[in-house]
């Protein structure tokens, strides 16, 4: 690790710190039930909830730290959280 | 989204801030140089060497936030590279209303060119829950403990805004993390808005105001629909946009939600708080005109 004058780091690093693994309970979703509200993807606050066209709302369990924010604010009910076992 | 504020960040999970952050920088975009002071969100975002940061984002003391965005305007002026970006202050209450609120009004006095967005958890979470001058009437902090002599914090919130408008500034708001539009619309027009503006942002912690981490969004919501948290703006002086209420909710309805003020509902001299607290409610109803008259 090269140290600089002031610690300047390189943007958006901290992507290297995999968060998922504080997770307990994890999101599923039931896509049929999804109304496309993106209340899920506004309120996630790791930015771990996604949409694409193809794949609709999916997650990114790398960084998903299991605090059940998408599932509470779901307007069509369509996410839930169930317990992780790893 | 734009997601200029990258995952991997280390605040605990349910974070309101974390969704504070996200939403303010979708609303910005990427031509802006953010300041922090001391607080959570400067250490959740930039343990060294990694930062969570997408744009220029400095730290410097936890009293000069103000200061170092003063600074960075001033500099991009004498050098001619105002085009290159506005400059964003982002703070707690701790950093802004106690520590910073010096630098704060020095960087209103002057007139700045800079958004200054205080997000208001209502404690020194970063520390362990001490009491700031935000803390609300009868929450139970570390420092404010609620116990057999004590029913928690005994002095009401500084207004803030108030002190804000009285620097005379073009532009102030409250707004909150459970109304995302919103929020987002006010950064916009505070950043747009030529001179120092400045935005006072509720922002639930829920480690420190023991809620379930999923329930974040909807606390505060709760905090604004029960006229605890108004939402307006003051623009030159006059107070516009307040978010009104078709029927304004009990403040049982929101304190019962958190375990800070779970105490209030054991005793008579908590019923007495909460009483008081709802004429708070109220009064804030008759200030800014809250209540929505429907004809039966």
């Amino acid at each position: 690790m090269k140290l600089r004058i002031g610690a300047i780091a390189d943007p958006g690093t901290s992507v290297v710190n995999l968060t998922g693994g504080w997770r307990t309970e994890i999101p599923r979703i039931t896509p049929e039930l999804c109304i496309r509200c993106f209340n899920c993807v506004i309120y996630c606050p790791e930015s771990a909830v996604k949409y694409s066209d193809k794949e609709g709302i999916y997650f990114d369990y790398d960084y998903c730290k299991g605090c059940g924010i998408c599932s509470n604010e779901c307007s069509g009910h369509a996410i839930y959280m169930e317990m992780e076992e790893k | 989204m734009k997601n200029l504020f990258a995952s991997g960040h280390r605040a605990c999970g349910g974070c309101g801030m974390a969704i504070a952050i996200k939403l303010i920088l979708e609303a910005t975009g990427e031509n802006v140089f953010v300041v922090s002071p001391t607080g959570c969100l400067e250490i959740v975002s930039s343990p060294y060497p990694e930062t969570s940061w997408r744009v220029p984002w400095i730290h410097s003391l936890f009293e000069n936030a103000a200061s170092v965005a003063s600074g960075i305007e001033a500099g991009l002026k004498a050098l001619g590279r105002k085009d290159e970006g506005k400059v964003l202050a982002i703070g707690g209450d701790g950093g802004t209303a106690d520590i910073g609120m010096g630098a704060l009004s020095g960087m209103f006095e002057r007139g700045h060119d800079v958004t200054y967005i205080c997000y208001d958890n209502e404690a020194y979470m970063n520390t362990g829950v001490q009491r700031s001058s935000m803390t609300p009437i009868g929450a139970s902090a570390t420092t404010t403990p609620a116990g057999k002599v004590s029913y928690g914090e005994i002095h009401p919130k500084k207004d803030l805004v108030s002190i804000a408008v009285a620097h005379g500034l073009g532009y102030v708001a409250s707004a909150s993390v459970g109304y995302a539009a919103d929020l987002m619309d006010k950064v916009k027009k505070a950043v747009d808005h030529d001179g120092p503006s400045f935005i006072h942002l509720h922002s639930s912690c829920c480690t420190g105001w023991r809620h379930p981490s999923s329930k974040t969004v909807e606390v505060m919501r709760l905090a604004v629909l029960t006229g605890l948290w108004p939402l307006y703006e003051v623009v030159d002086g006059e107070v516009v946009n307040v978010k009104r209420l078709a029927k304004r909710l009990p403040v049982e309805d929101y304190l019962k939600t958190q375990g800070r003020f779970s105490h209030l509902f054991k005793t008579d001299e908590g019923a007495e708080v909460i009483r008081q607290i709802q004429a708070m409610a109220d009064a804030n109803a008759e200030q800014y005109g809250l209540d929505l008259d429907i004809e039966e």
